[in-house]
C-alpha cells in the first residue's frame, strides 16, 4: 500500500501552515502503512545560504562536536538545530560540498537526508503521527511539501528506506508501488556516476530523474522516462527547489487523487487526506490519468 | 429520514444498523453526513431502503449491495458497487477505478467519469455511465449490459465473454477479443430502457451508441488446441 500526501502552495496566506496541513494530511493515511513515515518541506530560499539535513542512530554521539568540525570545514560560522534524530544545518552554498565532506569524515553513522537551498527532509521508523511530533514538522511553514506513510515491500523497515528519497541538489521523490528492474537500472546509474545508499527501489527512480535532469532533461522529460525505463507498479509524486510532479505508470492501479484551487494544488492517495483542506468543497478534483504527467512549476 | 453523522457515530455503527434491517422496513429513508472520503460506507445493505450519502466516499461503498437505492452526492473512492447483487447505486460525481467490479446485478449510475477497470468481470450488473470510462473496462466481463455516453479508454473488453457493451464517443483501443457488433431493433430498445433508467435519456439517443462484444475466439474451446490440454 503506502500512502502519500503532497501540497504546492499558490497561496503565500497559507505558506506559514504548510506544515500543520501536510502532517494532518499524512496522519489521515497512517492506515496504508504504519513502518515509517518521512516528509520534505520546501521553505523559503535564503540567497546565496543552503541548508543540509542529517540524522543518526546515534545522535548524542554524532551530533557532539559535528557543529565545529564543519565550521572548520567551511571557514565561517553556521547555524544547527537539533530536531530529534535529525540536524538541520544551515551554511553558506558556496560550501555545501566542504561541508557534506566534513560530515562523511565526522562519523559513519550520519546519513544526509537531504541537501539543498531549501528543501529539509525528516523521516523515521514509526507512525506518522509520532515521526511527525519528533520532528515538530507541523509548526513549520513552506512553500510546497511531501509526506509519504510506508509499508514496506521491496527492502527492510530502516530509516534509509523510508521515504522521501533526495539523490540531487533540492530534489526527493516518494513512491507507491514497486519496480521490477531496479536492480539493473541502478547498475546502470551507478556506471553512470550516481551513488546510493540503499537497496531500495524506490531510490533507483529518484537516481534516475536525478540523472536525467543532471544530463540536462527537463523535469517533464525525466518524469515521462520514468514510463518508458522503469518497470513496475508506481504512483510517484516528486518534488524540486520550485516544482512538484506526479507520474503514473500505464496501469495505474496505485491510488491517487488531486485537488486544484486557487490556493493550492493537493495530492492524496486517498481522498480522505483532503478533507480537511481549505475550500476543498469547490475545488477541482480528479484523478491523475495513467502514464501523465503532471508538474506544478512557482 | 433518518440522519446518519459519520464522523460522530463512525462507520460500524452506520453498517451494522444498516444491516439489521431486512427486506422491508418502514425506515425507508436514511442520510449518511460527514463521509469524508471513509471506506466501505453503506456495504453489504439488504432492505428496500433508499440512503443518501452527502459527500465523498472511499473504498467500497455500497459494496454488496441488495435491494437498496444508495445515491453518493459527492465522488466515490475505488470499487464503489463493488459485487453488488440488485438495487441501485447512483454516483453524482465521478467514480475511481474498477466500479462495479464482479457486479452480479442491479444498476449502478455514475454521472460523471468512471476511471480504469469499470465494470470489471462483471456478471450481470447494469453500467452506465454519463462521461468517460478508463483503461481496461469490462476486462474479462461475463454478462450483463453497460453504456457509456462517452469515450472508452484502452484495451476495452479485454478477454470478454458475454457482457454487451456500448459507447457513445470513441473507443481508445478495443482489447483482445473485443469487436464491434452491429446494432439491432432489440439493442435500441435495450439502450432507451437503460438510458430511462440510468436518468439519461434526455443526454443521449440509442442511435448515437455503437456495440461491442465478444468475438468468441478466446473462451470457446477450439478442437485444434486439443493437444495444449
Amino acid at each position: 500500500m503506502c500512502g502519500i500526501v503532497g501540497l504546492f502552495l499558490k497561496d503565500k496566506t497559507l505558506e506559514p501552515q504548510l506544515g500543520a496541513m501536510l502532517t494532518d494530511m499524512l496522519i489521515t493515511m497512517t492506515d496504508r502503512g504504519p513502518d515509517s513515515a518521512g516528509i520534505a518541506i520546501y521553505g523559503e530560499p535564503q540567497k546565496g545560504m543552503a541548508k543540509l539535513t542529517l540524522q543518526s542512530s546515534k545522535p548524542l554521539e554524532d551530533f557532539n562536536g559535528l557543529q565545529g568540525s564543519i565550521e572548520k570545514a567551511v571557514g565561517s560560522k553556521i547555524k544547527a538545530s537539533i530536531k530529534g534524530t535529525h540536524i538541520v544545518i544551515e551554511l553558506p552554498l558556496s560550501q555545501l560540498d566542504n561541508a557534506r565532506k566534513a560530515v562523511s569524515a565526522f562519523s559513519p553513522t550520519l546519513k544526509v537526508m537531504s541537501a539543498g537551498e531549501n528543501i529539509e527532509i525528516f523521516k523515521e521508523i514509526g507512525l506518522p503521527k509520532d515521526v511527525a511530533a519528533m520532528f515538530g514538522i507541523s509548526t513549520m511553514g513552506g512553500t510546497h511539501g511531501i509526506g509519504h506513510t510506508r509499508m514496506a515491500t521491496e527492502s527492510a523497515v530502516t530509516t534509509m528506506g523510508a521515504h522521501p528519497f533526495s539523490t540531487g541538489h533540492d530534489q526527493c521523490l516518494v513512491h507507491n508501488g514497486s519496480l521490477s528492474n531496479h536492480n539493473s537500472v541502478r547498475r546502470d546509474l551507478r556506471r553512470a556516476g550516481m551513488e546510493f545508499e540503499t537497496e531500495n527501489d524506490t531510490e533507483v527512480a529518484a537516481a534516475f530523474i536525478s540523472h536525467k535532469l543532471k544530463e540536462g532533461s527537463s523535469l517533464g522529460d525525466a518524469m515521462n522516462a520514468t514510463l518508458t525505463d522503469l518497470d513496475g507498479f508506481f504512483t510517484f509524486v516528486l518534488g524540486t527547489k520550485n516544482g512538484f510532479g506526479v507520474v503514473r505508470d500505464p496501469i495505474a492501479c496505485k491510488p491517487a487523487v488531486m485537488a486544484e484551487t486557487d490556493k493550492y494544488v493537493a495530492f492524496g492517495s486517498e481522498y480522505r487526506a483532503l478533507v480537511n483542506l481549505p475550500d476543498i468543497e469547490n475545488a477541482r478534483v480528479w484523478e491523475p490519468e495513467p502514464a501523465t504527467v503532471y508538474f506544478w512549476e512557482r | 429520514m433518518q440522519s446518519f453523522d459519520l464522523s460522530k457515530d463512525g462507520l460500524r455503527a452506520l453498517n451494522s444498523t444498516l444491516h439489521s434491517l431486512r427486506g422491508e422496513t418502514n425506515m425507508t429513508e436514511w442520510e449518511v453526513i460527514n463521509p469524508k472520503g471513509s471506506h466501505s460506507i453503506a456495504v453489504g445493505v439488504d432492505a428496500l431502503i433508499d440512503v443518501t450519502v452527502r459527500g465523498s466516499t472511499g473504498y467500497y461503498c455500497a459494496g454488496m449491495n441488495k435491494q437498496a437505492t444508495i445515491r453518493v452526492k459527492g465522488s466515490a473512492g475505488p470499487g464503489v458497487a463493488e459485487n453488488m447483487m440488485s438495487g441501485t447505486v447512483i454516483v453524482d460525481g465521478d467514480a475511481s477505478q474498477y466500479a462495479g467490479a464482479t457486479g452480479r446485478g442491479g444498476l449502478l449510475v455514475i454521472k460523471g467519469n468512471a476511471s480504469s477497470r469499470c465494470g470489471i468481470s462483471m456478471k450481470g450488473i447494469e453500467i452506465v455511465v454519463h462521461g468517460n470510462i478508463g483503461h481496461m473496462s469490462a476486462f474479462m466481463a461475463q454478462s450483463g449490459t453497460m453504456i457509456v455516453l462517452g469515450d472508452a479508454g484502452d484495451a476495452l473488453g479485454d478477454s470478454l465473454y458475454e457482457a454487451r457493451l456500448f459507447v457513445r464517443g470513441s473507443v481508445k483501443s478495443l482489447g483482445a477479443d473485443c469487436i464491434e457488433k452491429e446494432m439491432r431493433p432489440e439493442h435500441l430498445e435495450l439502450l432507451a430502457n437503460l438510458l430511462e433508467r440510468g436518468e439519461a435519456s434526455h443526454l443521449a439517443k440509442p442511435s448515437e451508441f455503437k456495440r461491442y462484444g465478444s468475438a468468441r475466439t478466446l473462451y470457446t474451446f477450439n478442437v485444434d488446441n486439443a493437444s495444449a490440454y
